[in-house]
Formats: C-alpha cells, structure tokens, sequence
C-alpha cells in the first residue's frame, strides 16, 4: 500500500502527466522525430495518431526511457527522463508495438518473472500471476508456452505484464494492430478501464477508428512533427464543416436533383461515384428546410439522407496530405511482419 | 495488491543489493528457458561426448602410445576445450535475446541495468557444469581413473566453470556489441580456435614449431589444462592452478567494465 500511497502522492505534484518539449531524434541522417511537443493531462486516454514512419513509436520509447533524446526535454508526471530515470520507470508501464513478453516461457511464468523484478515476494509474485491471469481472461492458457498464444492473448499478456505496479501512466505501442475486430474491442473495453481506474494512458494508432473511439485527446504526428493537436471534435473542425450526403429511390431523377441542389444551396456539389450519391458541403443548417421541401415540390423521392462530420480518415488525409494512406500502411505493414 | 517489499519511490539508481536480487531473477529465468528449450543444451551434452571419444581414438596410440595412457592427457585437455566453447554460446543467446521485444521491457523496468547480463551469464554456469560432468563421466566410462581421487576432481571441475565463466564475458561483450546472432558465432570462433587448439590441450607443447610453442606455453589455456592436469592426476594445486585463477580474474576485470559500459549504451 505504501507504495501505491506515493505514487499518488507524487502524480499530484503535477497537472500533466507527460510534457514533451522539441523532442528530436536522429538515426542517421534522417530526423525520425523533430521537434515533437506532447502535453497529456492527467487521467485521460491520449492518442497518438499517424501513418508508419511518422515518428509515433520513436517518440514513445523516448518518453519511456528507451531511447536517448537527441534534444528537446520530456517530463514524465514532473520528474525528466534523463535527469531521473530510475524514477519514472517506477511510474511507467510499457507495451511494445511487438509484444515485449518472453516467447518461451508460459504466461504465468512471464508475470511471475516481471513481478519478481518488480520486487514481489515469491507468493506474492504468484498471486499477482493468478488474479492478473483471471481478469484478462487467459487463466486456461496459463500453462501453456506462448508460441501457442493468438495474437490478441499475446497482447493480453502484454498488457497484463505493464499493469503489475499498477503504473499511473502507461505507454501502449499500437495496442490493436493485428488483432481481429472482436478482440481489438475486448482490448478497447480493458483500455477504458484503465482509465476508469485513474490510471492515464498514452496510445499510438494508425487507425483512426481506434482514436476516434477511444481518445478524449489527440496528436496527429507526420515526418516527426505534431500537425495538429486537440479533442476528436476540435481536429476535425479545424478540417472543415459537415457535408451532406443525398441518395435518390431512382437513377433518373439524379440530374433534377443535382441542380435542385446546386439552385436552392447555391453551392456547386458532386455526384460521387459509389452509389450515385449527390454530396454537397452544409454550411447553412437552416438551408436544409427549404431543400427537403425544394424536393418534395419537384417529387423526387429520396433513398436515404444524411449529414456527415468529417471521419478522421478525411481529416487525416487533408492534414498529412497523403493520398493512399490506407494501402501505404497495408504495405509497411506487410514488411514489418 | 499491496507491494511492501519496494516502499517509496526511488531516485536512486538500485542498491547492490536489489542488483544481486535481479540478477538471480534473470538467471532463474535463464533456466526456465534451458527447461522449456532442451535442445539447446545439444552442445553441452554431445560435444563432451563425441569430442572425448573421437580424440581419445584418434590421437591415443600416436601420441601416447596407447588410449589408457593418452587418457590422463587428454580428458584435461577436452574438458576445457568444451567447457570454453560452451561460453560462446553465452554471447549468441544475449545477442538473440536483446533483440526481443522483451528486453524492452526489462528495459522499462525500474530495476537494477545490469540484470539482464548478470543472469544470463549466471545461468550459463548451469551449462558449464553440465558440459564438465559429460566429459569426466565420458572419461570414466572409457577407463579414465585420476589419481588425485575425487575431491581434486571436484576442485578441476569448479576452476574450469570458473575460468570459463571468465571467458564468457568476452562472448557476451562480442554479443552486445554484435549485430546479429550469427556474426557473434563467426567472430567467436576466430578467438576461440587459436585459443583452444594453440594450446598444450592435445599434444605436449614441445611438439610444436618455437612460434607456436611460445604462444602455446602463454596461452592461459595452457594454464588452465596443465592446472587441471597436476589437480587430477596428481593432486597437486600448483602455480598453474593460480596463473589460471588470475587469468580468469584479468579477463572479467577488462571485459566486464567493457560489456557493461556497450551494454548501458544500448540499454
């Protein structure tokens, strides 16, 4: 108990729980990361968006004492990375992009090795193993050596061996890449409850689902640099406004609807090619109105109407101005594996 | 959920305690790792046998006249040979091991740096005691009697371990600094050949062409053989005995600051 007393004590000295100043890292020739600024207030999930290469790993191994800063300063809950290392290591729980979890062992073994290390005594070490094991749901396969280990346990595991301190912040190092959409969501509902928790957690995607769904905060990092920063909502808004997306019951009536559109809006809107849909910028909500009844008038019948805030996908791509984001990563993806 | 054994934050680097403690963490882990993957103790147990029969065979009646008197000779000589090219296998494994997603996570733990090596060296002895009990059983099964009786038998067991954990940290440095787990073994085996083989480990140094007798007769595996030998066969501790011992401790005192430094860099 003493333990966990102060470390409460400590994180209430500070309103961030990480603050990252001009972070820069160098391999080479090539600035991996430069000039990442990060503020992650305390008790929120934080993520940190970007396609692969953008400096988002980098970055993190940095905050998390694994890599030497090669200029900038990087506090975690007010203690510096460099100055006192030791200390936040005690502070920190670390999830590797690629589970950091020893392959030959079992995962009862695994927990019970980091908890030794931790400083656990042998029956305490194996008790964590066990009420660790139940509540991330891999008690039957305690045994067994994780070659044998899907990947969404694996990252299980993972997880479960950086919350054996109970860490108040912990790094997640693209926490669902790989895993099939019934784990990745297992995998969000334990995120979440983490944060319930009171811990604050620090997560790298390239999914923008995933950001979207799970952080309160967002960075979006490209080339090394943050391009831009704040909630879900504000990121999207510094993009553009809603956009309004119309589908007709028959093919024909498309052209009529079209100029209808473009009369009563006075905007110059698109046909997309993906079901015919007419997709016009919505500036005006009031507007709105007078077409539907624009519509009716002309007796055209609708399919099916809806307004859309940009996704993050859009957002995404006007802010890195990437063209193919999604088959970029597919390939990078292929080659790291 | 209470976790007394670590109280308040620590803005220290560990104690000497916490250090031993972690190491031994490590080197239990180390020997998990033996028991889960028996096959890679293939080396430590076919090596002594094969080694010791082969060249009793080969080199005994050439050498000695015959196999019961080249015996004496040579288990000393193949003990060491196979207990130091056991310690190769320290800086591969440490190699393979560091570039695991795991070792980041030793990494981001707060405990003691220099763990991660201690163990794994630590559990290698487990390795060289295995290699030293093969080749004098292997011995014995072929005739091999040392007339120094059991205790110096014991004692030649314990001075090879601790000479060839000595060794191991001059694989473990090529294996920090080594980028891949097979460049480790190439470089290994080109300072472990001249060692081994440019020794008095299979033949009376005598033999040998005067360059090669020279460096034979300041190699510390000479040391180490004729030690282990007079220890045997005689049991005798003699000024081999010490050379061997201050060898070993010379070669820890420079690659251990040296490991541990490349190592703390990559850390």
């Amino acid at each position: 108990m003493n333990d966990m007393m102060s470390k409460i004590k400590i994180i209430e000295n500070s309103e961030y729980a990480v603050q990252a100043k001009g972070l820069i890292k160098q391999f080479g020739d090539h600035k991996a990361v430069d000039g990442v600024d990060l503020r992650v207030p305390k008790g929120m999930i934080y993520g940190v968006l970007g396609p692969n290469g953008a400096g988002k790993t980098t970055s993190i191994r940095m905050l998390a004492t694994l890599l030497k800063l090669d200029g900038g300063t990087a506090k975690i809950f007010g203690y510096d990375v460099e100055k006192d290392p030791h200390l936040v290591r005690q502070l920190i729980g670390v999830t590797g992009q690629y589970a950091s979890v020893d392959e030959s062992l079992s995962a009862t073994e695994n927990l019970i090795i980091f908890s030794r290390l931790l400083g656990l005594g042998r029956k305490e070490a194996k008790n964590k193993a066990v009420e660790l094991l139940e509540e991330f749901g891999l008690t039957e396969a305690a045994k067994r050596p994780l070659k044998h280990f899907s990947g969404g346990m694996r990252r299980r595991l993972d997880l479960a061996a950086s919350l054996i301190s109970q860490p108040p912040l912990i790094f997640l190092d693209e926490p669902t890449t790989g895993l099939d959409p019934r784990t990745r969501n297992q995998m969000w509902e334990t995120i979440r409850r983490l944060v319930n928790g009171g811990s604050t957690v620090l997560l790298t995607t390239q999914y923008l689902q995933e950001a979207d769904e799970l952080a309160d905060r967002i960075a979006v990092i490209d080339r090394g640099q943050v391009v831009a920063e704040g909630t879900v909502n504000e990121v999207k808004q510094s993009v553009g406004s809603s956009s309004l997306h119309l589908s007709m019951k028959n093919d024909n009536d498309k052209q009529r609807a079209l100029s209808l559109v473009e009369k009563v809006l006075n905007v110059q809107s698109t046909v997309s090619m993906e079901g015919g849909k007419i997709i016009a910028p919505m500036k005006d909500a009031n507007r709105m109105t007078d077409l539907l009844l624009a519509f009716r008038e002309a007796d055209i019948p609708l399919e099916e109407f809806s307004v859309q805030k940009p996704t993050l996908d859009e957002v995404f791509l006007s802010i890195t101005g990437q063209t193919n984001v999604g088959s970029d990563n597919k390939d990078s993806q292929e080659v790291s594996a | 959920m209470s976790n007394t054994s670590t109280n308040a934050l620590n803005r220290q680097r560990s104690s000497f305690r916490q250090s031993v403690r972690n190491s031994f963490t490590m080197a239990y882990r180390g020997l998990i790792k033996i028991k889960r993957t028996p096959e890679q103790l293939i080396d430590v147990t076919l090596q002594p046998i094969l080694f010791t029969l082969m060249f009793t065979y080969i080199f005994g009646g050439a050498i000695a006249g015959n196999v019961s008197n080249y015996l004496p000779i040579i288990i000393p000589g193949i003990l060491v040979q196979t207990v130091i090219t056991t310690s190769v296998v320290t800086g591969v494994q440490l190699r393979e091991d560091m570039d695991k997603g795991v070792f980041d996570r030793f990494k981001s733990l707060p405990i003691a740096r220099i763990a991660p090596l201690a163990g794994s060296l630590l559990a290698d002895t487990v390795r060289f005691t295995i290699a030293t009990t093969l080749t004098f059983t292997m011995g014995y099964i072929m005739g091999y009697r040392p007339e120094g009786g059991f205790s110096f038998l014991l004692l030649a067991g314990l001075l090879v371990i601790v000479c060839a954990w000595a060794v191991s940290w001059i694989f473990a440095f090529l294996g920090v600094i080594a980028r891949t787990a097979s460049s480790v073994q190439g470089m290994s085996m080109i300072v472990l050949f001249p060692l081994t083989f440019l020794s008095n480990a299979f033949v009376p140094a005598e033999t040998l062409p005067k360059l090669l007798e020279w460096f034979s007769n300041i190699n510390p595996v000479s040391h180490l053989v004729t030690a282990i030998r007079e220890l045997t066969n005689s049991g005798i501790v003699g000024w081999d005995f010490a050379i061997s011992l201050i060898g070993a401790a010379v070669i820890v005192a420079i690659f251990a600051p040296l490991t541990v430094r490349a190592y703390m860099k990559r850390a």
